[in-house]
């Protein structure tokens, strides 16, 4: 009995370390630059995709291919924010307005970065093999790329953590996110920290499209179903609070991991029961403000 | 009896109480003003009446009928109108168009558009805008999208029109109009309830004045009395 | 006063118009080949998914991604309940489905602000496709089921009458008192609540309203798959290309949706079996374009240039 608990509450955090990072990014963007990214999961896509052509094409280990996805993706990220969103920051009338306008401008991108993908990659399923050995934890077979993953997300997630509360940029993106016009009267720069968060958040997303094409196949349509997750965490940690996210995250991951227990199927139907009441009792969330 | 009043309004936000334990009242007829220190609970006041917040504990009663609770669609429907502090025209559409929704949908029954189009008319004309019935109310000045939301809110056909500082950012020719215009639709029969921040104003044109601080009603009186009494200056002073 | 005449006559001459316009469309299927048929219906599906969308969601601004859910619940209604009932009967069925729904989720709903409400819409979506999946496979044993075979001419007509009467209810909403109080509702809620209007009411209609159209839709155009699925059937394209071509057309204008709808599903007719990904690249980028550029659509470059031409003297529609 305590193996099967053990079972299910380590796969729940394997699967909600994954989605503590995949919503990470996009409560960065959202809680910072107020921008619902709807095609974040694009980018998660793109770094799996990117990965699994380093491997096969380059034999490029996967955890390596981060090095140099990552900082592309934030690039992108950041010019994505300067050039479309600080445009539409300052077409809109008010902050409701430009959050719906940057919705529907993500709405966009989705169908642009999906379709160039498909244009590029085409739409079979791809899938590889790295560190798929079994690995005994007390008894329950955990696949080693599952560990490293979990590890991974920690690791990110920390590391994250501290910038976020010891660096001065760091600081910088939090009151931004507190307050965006104090904090530009404080001397931050507010459409640097803005773009910062929207490309980090593009990074964060293209190291989880790593992680997750390290156990889970990879397609290039598969964006959509991983930025749906990342609102459900989004929401159910918090809109604007990245703590949040990361708890959020880990939650969903051990809700999945209990209703998979039970009855596959119910898995996603779950996520949504509990994202619809969220919204309807609490939307603010656990953490949220 | 009273057009409106109240016992015992209060009301909490979040450990904090906004108003706290006011009677009131209006009679038919009058001009009563509400002044108090920013944050005093003057808007909160409005607030309770016209039933965007509900009152806890408290009742307000308008027209000998106990409307705590009601929506704030219905109290527009009963006969009883606002203002808002910071002005909440409907920008993008036209002054005639913003005055006749008013004419529509408050208390007089089913408007055919022609009927709601002259009612609103007229009332452009009774505050002076009917050149600019067309324009679109973003592009109108301050003081002139406060005649608007007066406009729009008599369009309602309302008994008791609660005013919310539309003196505010005002200069003093436009203040002396605004005082008119309060006098004017007095003797439409209309009863007011106004909250103001300028005191020559007030003073001249309400009939009887209450004075909240902190939440509380601490004086009330005819202008004179008011003008006089210690307590109000210490407040006004003393802050 | 003397623009009376020509006004009156510009109305009778548009009337005419659209009397012939109709007169055509309605006898089309007996001179064109069938494909025409059948494309057209394509066409008009796209204009009532986009005409009902933007019904409720152009003038609140409250941006739903539920067209799909209401879509796809006439979809499986028809396919249910296919073989059981005629096909007039399907689509009412299933309209009053999608609107049931629709006020159900409205009321619990409507008050969510911006992005939460969008977001919700876009849950629900999800949760029918994942609860009908889950139903299917635990409780009736099938995946999938065969939509029963409904002849082109049919579908066409049906479809024809659907899209008279969704343009014909959102005329006349539009220009009446509704109209304005849903687009004051959209502009300025609270103070739209305080001059009398019933603000919840209004939304959930309206919402229920155009969940209507799209849900007699689905159950007449449940044909074009012979075979349906929650995958199938609860398909987020149809909420996502409403939303676009309603925004490109332009949310301003009456004809707006109606003009995006039309370039939006002839381009896809044409490029989505050679081109599909072209397709829908084009669409992602002409929907970044549009919300940087053409905040008021092409409808409202039409309108612009319609008054330019006038003298600046057009009287606002």
């Amino acid at each position: 009995m305590l193996v099967t608990i053990l079972d299910i509450v380590i796969a729940g955090l394997l699967l909600g370390g994954l989605y503590a990072i995949i919503a990470m990014g996009l409560s960065l963007q959202y809680g910072v630059a107020r921008v619902l990214n709807i095609s974040h999961g694009e980018f998660i896509m793109l770094g799996a995709v990117s990965t699994w052509t380093l491997y096969t094409v380059l034999g490029i280990n996967p955890l390596l291919s981060l090095v140099v996805c990552g900082p592309i993706a934030f690039v992108l990220g950041f010019i994505l924010h300067r050039t479309l969103y600080k445009r539409l920051m300052v077409t809109s009338a008010t902050a409701g307005i430009f959050e719906g306008n940057s919705m529907l401008a993500s709405f966009g991108l989705l169908f642009i970065v999906q379709n160039l993908a498909l244009i590029a990659w085409g739409s079979d399923i791809k899938g590889y093999s790295y560190l798929a050995f079994p690995v005994d934890l007390g008894g329950a077979l955990f696949g080693a790329n599952r560990l490293v993953t979990l590890g991974f997300a920690l690791l990110i997630g920390i590391s994250f953590y501290i910038f976020l509360t010891q660096t001065r940029t760091g600081k910088a993106i939090r009151a931004a996110a507190q307050d965006p016009s104090t904090a530009g009267l404080l001397g931050v720069n507010i459409n640097f920290v803005l773009a910062l968060c929207f490309g980090l958040g593009a990074a964060l997303a293209a190291s989880a499209g790593m992680l997750i094409s390290m156990s889970y196949p990879v397609h290039t349509v598969m964006g959509m179903e991983y930025t749906v997750i990342a609102i459900i965490v989004v929401v159910l940690g918090g809109l604007g609070s990245i703590p949040g996210s990361f708890v959020g995250g880990l939650i969903l991951g051990l809700i999945g991991s209990i209703v998979t227990y039970f009855d596959p199927g119910l898995a996603l139907v779950a996520y949504y029961v509990i994202f619809t009441f969220l919204l309807l009792i609490k939307p603010t969330g656990l953490m949220g403000k | 009896m009273p057009i409106l009043e109240g016992q015992g309004v209060t009301k909490y936000f979040g450990g904090l109480a906004a108003v706290s334990d006011i009677d009131f009242h209006v009679d038919q007829g009058e001009i009563v003003g509400l002044i108090g220190p920013n944050g005093a609970g003057k808007t909160t006041l409005f607030g309770l009446i016209s039933a965007a917040h509900v009152p806890k504990p408290g009742v307000i009663k308008f027209k000998g009928e106990n409307i705590t609770g009601l929506k704030p669609h219905q109290i527009c429907r009963q006969g009883l109108a606002r203002t808002f502090q910071s002005v909440k025209i409907f920008p993008n559409m036209p002054v005639i168009s913003n005055v006749a929704l008013g004419v529509h949908f408050g208390n007089s029954g089913q408007v055919t558009s022609s009927q709601a189009a002259e009612k609103a008319a007229k009332l452009l004309e009774f505050v002076g805008l009917l050149e600019m019935a067309a324009t679109p109310a973003k592009d109108l000045t301050l003081v002139n999208q406060k005649l608007v939301e007066v406009a729009r809110a008599l369009a309602t056909n309302p008994e008791v029109l609660l005013l919310d500082e539309i003196m505010a950012g005002l200069n003093s020719t436009e203040i002396a109009l605004a005082m008119e215009l309060v006098s004017k639709i007095r003797s439409q029969g209309i009863t007011i309830f106004m909250i103001e921040h300028v005191m020559k104003a007030i003073m001249s044109v309400c009939d009887r004045i209450m004075v909240l601080h902190h939440g509380k009603k601490i004086a009330e009186g005819t202008p004179q009395e008011i003008a006089t009494s210690k307590k109000v200056i210490e407040v006004y002073l003393g802050e | 006063m003397n623009k009376l005449p020509s006004i009156s006559n510009n109305f009778q001459v548009r009337g005419i118009v659209l009397l012939i316009g109709l007169i055509i469309l309605f006898t089309l299927p007996f001179y064109t080949p069938i494909y025409t048929s059948i494309f057209l219906s394509a066409i008009f599906m796209y204009i009532v998914l986009t005409s009902s969308w933007a019904m409720f969601s152009g003038p609140t601004g409250q941006i739903s991604l539920a067209t799909a859910a209401f879509f796809g619940v006439g979809i499986y209604i028809a396919a249910t309940l296919g073989n059981k009932m005629p096909l007039p009967v399907l689509v009412l069925i299933g309209g009053l489905g999608s609107a049931g729904l629709a006020l159900l989720v409205g009321s619990l709903t409507l008050r969510l602000k911006g992005v939460y409400f969008t977001i919700f819409t876009f849950g629900l979506l999800e949760l029918m496709k994942f609860l009908l999946l889950w139903f299917e496979i635990t409780f009736t044993g099938t995946r999938g089921r065969f939509v029963v075979v409904v002849d082109y001419k049919t579908v066409y007509f049906i479809m024809l009458v659907i899209l008279v009467l969704t343009l014909l209810t959102s005329y006349l909403i539009r220009r009446s008192k509704y109209g304005l109080a849903l687009q004051g509702i959209g502009e300025q809620e609270e103070a739209a609540e305080h001059i009398g209007i019933n603000v919840t009411l209004l939304k959930v209609a309206t919402f229920g309203i155009s969940a209507f159209f799209m849900g007699a839709t689905g159950a007449v155009m449940a044909t074009r798959w012979t075979y349906v699925d929650p995958y199938i059937a609860f398909n987020m394209n149809y909420s996502f290309t409403p939303v676009l071509m309603a925004i490109f057309g332009g949310l301003g204008q009456f004809f707006g949706p109606i003009l995006g709808a039309i370039i939006f599903a002839y381009l896809e007719e044409i490029l989505i079996t050679q081109f599909p990904y072209y397709y829908m690249l084009l669409f992602g980028i002409v929907m970044v374009v549009s919300v940087l550029y053409l905040p008021n659509g092409l409808a409202g470059l039409v309108q612009k240039w319609r008054s330019r031409e006038a003298g600046g003297e057009h009287a606002h529609s």
